[in-house]
């Protein structure tokens, strides 16, 4: 899933400083199971900002909505008539959702109110990492299984780097070394010998290096 | 010949090499890089400048490697992949060719994060092992990486570094062995102090014959003090420096001569050792003291091929 996390509020208020009447978006889709901008969190960031706003003695009108998800322009139009009454409209989605919300609501300020970070997983309860970079060109099937594109720092085909320690990588110990990972876990399936070979040189165009990048399928056009 | 370097000479006629490491400063000063050349060209063989060493900015390595040269010094240009892509790789490499630069150490480099400017975005368009075989490909078939034939001659004696102290341990020589495909014909290696974790990462690297098809220089680092040796084994990711060195250094009363001490006993050991081709010092801001390593060592004056 898309992973975010809400923007500091200090931040937020200086977004909204402006406006009287906001309206708070949140989106039932990825940001909502990473806890980030699910209706709980909509609630939750419009008291925090009702009552940093009475501390100032500038009251704000702030109103609240979760759709099932911004990144479609369906339902993100279900918000029209809530739309129409904010002077505002901060998104708690991801990028994706907030520039849906714009681009559906052309005259209307939008405001992201969360940080984008990554496509990743679920750990455990709160816990939340990276797996993959959207390259565009998945290598998984010659690397176990686990990217070096997403979860190398230095993005190499050909690791592990000088800097491999102890299973971690050279930047934190808190980061997981991804060709160690590759290595043991070729080694478990009796395929280390796949690394013998040189991985050929990355084509980063479908990376998103090739500009903007969009897909379009003809037989499910209408 | 593949290049026709001093370095590339002097190995490929089986001479025991050394080289050593000038860095650049940070700033504009040439007169950093002609003293640091200066103290160092009658000791080594070749010279390393540095290409923005744990990602910290400083003068760039061409810049430096022609400042070395235009006194007589052959350097060797260090160039990671963190700061440059394909283009910027391959534009260097023909401006090199172009100023005289015959040797070439393909790095992948110290993450951003390490450096001065930790908020860089780091570009790591191509891995080290992809940039020897492209700079092969281009002195050995004039071609860039994209098929293109390039105009001209591109004679570079291609370096790699290799470090037997990483983990995970067994995948090292497998490593190596890749760049050796790619095209490493010398290998400089990450600064040795636990001499037999050295020696059995050798003997794996001759039980595969890579011996016969690189030119290995083992590394070596001056130690200072009891404070350099205990801050490279805490925070230099990938140096792995035993409690027994550290330990003569606490313990000893003029620890840069216990220092000197270290690194000699080192030479003498690496001498032995089957398929060490030579000796790469990088005696980080204590570059003073090569020349006496060197001679103690037994190894001036330096050979003429």
């Amino acid at each position: 899933m898309i992973i975010a996390e809400m923007k500091p509020i200090e931040e937020i208020l200086d977004m909204i400083r402006s406006y009287q009447r906001i309206l708070i978006v949140g989106c039932k889709g990825c940001v909502a199971v990473c806890s980030t901008g699910g209706p709980k969190e909509v609630s939750v960031l419009g008291s925090l900002l009702r009552i940093a706003r009475k501390k100032e003695g500038r009251d704000i009108v702030i109103d609240e909505e979760s759709l099932d998800r911004q990144c479609e322009p369906e339902f993100v139009d279900l918000a029209g008539d809530k739309v129409a009454d904010a002077d505002a409209v901060l998104s708690l989605a991801c990028g994706a959702g907030v520039q849906m919300f714009a681009e559906r609501f052309q005259d209307k300020v939008v405001l992201p109110g969360c940080n984008t970070t990554f496509l990743g997983v679920t750990e455990e309860l709160g816990v939340w990492s990276e797996r993959c970079a959207g390259c565009g060109n998945c290598i998984l099937d010659k690397t176990a299984g686990l990217c070096p594109i997403a979860r190398c720092s230095k993005q190499l085909l050909n690791g592990p780097c000088g800097g491999s320690m102890n299973g971690k990588c050279e930047i934190s110990k808190d980061v997981d070394c991804v060709w160690q990972l590759i290595i043991d876990r070729l080694t478990r399936l009796n395929r280390l010998e796949m690394l013998e070979e040189i991985f050929p040189v990355k084509d980063w165009s479908p990376a998103g290096h090739g500009g903007p990048r969009k897909m379009v399928r003809e037989d499910l056009k209408t | 010949m593949k290049s026709g370097s001093n370095l590339e000479r002097l190995l490929e006629s089986g001479q025991f090499s050394v080289t050593a490491e000038a860095g650049p400063p940070k700033g504009t000063s040439s007169k950093v890089v002609q003293r640091k050349g200066e103290l160092l060209k009658l000791c080594c063989d070749a010279l390393n400048v540095t290409d923005n060493q744990t990602a910290i900015v400083r003068m760039s390595s061409l810049s430096g490697c022609v400042l070395l040269k235009e006194m007589g010094v052959e350097p060797v240009l260090q160039m990671v992949v963190r700061d440059r892509n394909r283009l910027a790789l391959q534009s260097d490499i023909l401006g090199a060719a172009a100023l005289g630069i015959r040797n070439v150490l393909c790095l992948s480099g110290d993450h951003q994060k390490f450096g001065n400017h930790p908020t860089a975005k780091g570009v790591y368009d191509i891995d080290s092992i992809q940039f020897i075989q492209m700079v092969k490909n281009m002195r050995d078939e004039h071609k860039f990486l994209n098929g293109e034939d390039i105009s001209g001659d591109v004679p570079f004696f291609i370096g790699a570094a290799a470090n037997p102290f990483a983990d995970p341990f067994e995948f090292r020589v497998i490593r190596l062995a890749k760049k050796v495909a790619a095209g490493a014909d010398f290998i400089q290696t990450q600064g040795v102090f636990d001499m037999p974790k050295f020696i059995e990462w050798m003997k794996m690297v001759r039980d595969r014959g890579l011996d016969e098809k690189t030119h290995i220089l083992a590394g070596l680092i001056p130690i200072k003090s009891v404070g350099m040796a205990r801050y490279m084994r805490n925070n230099v990711s990938g140096l792995s420096v035993p409690k027994e060195i550290v330990d003569r250094m606490a313990d000893a009363r003029e620890p840069k001569e216990e220092g000197v001490k270290i690194c000699l006993e080192s030479i003498e050991q690496l001498k032995e050792v089957d398929g060490i081709h030579g000796i790469h010092i990088m005696a980080v801001a204590w570059e003073d003291i090569v020349s006496r390593i060197v001679e103690e060592a037994g190894l001036m004056p330096r050979p003429v091929v």
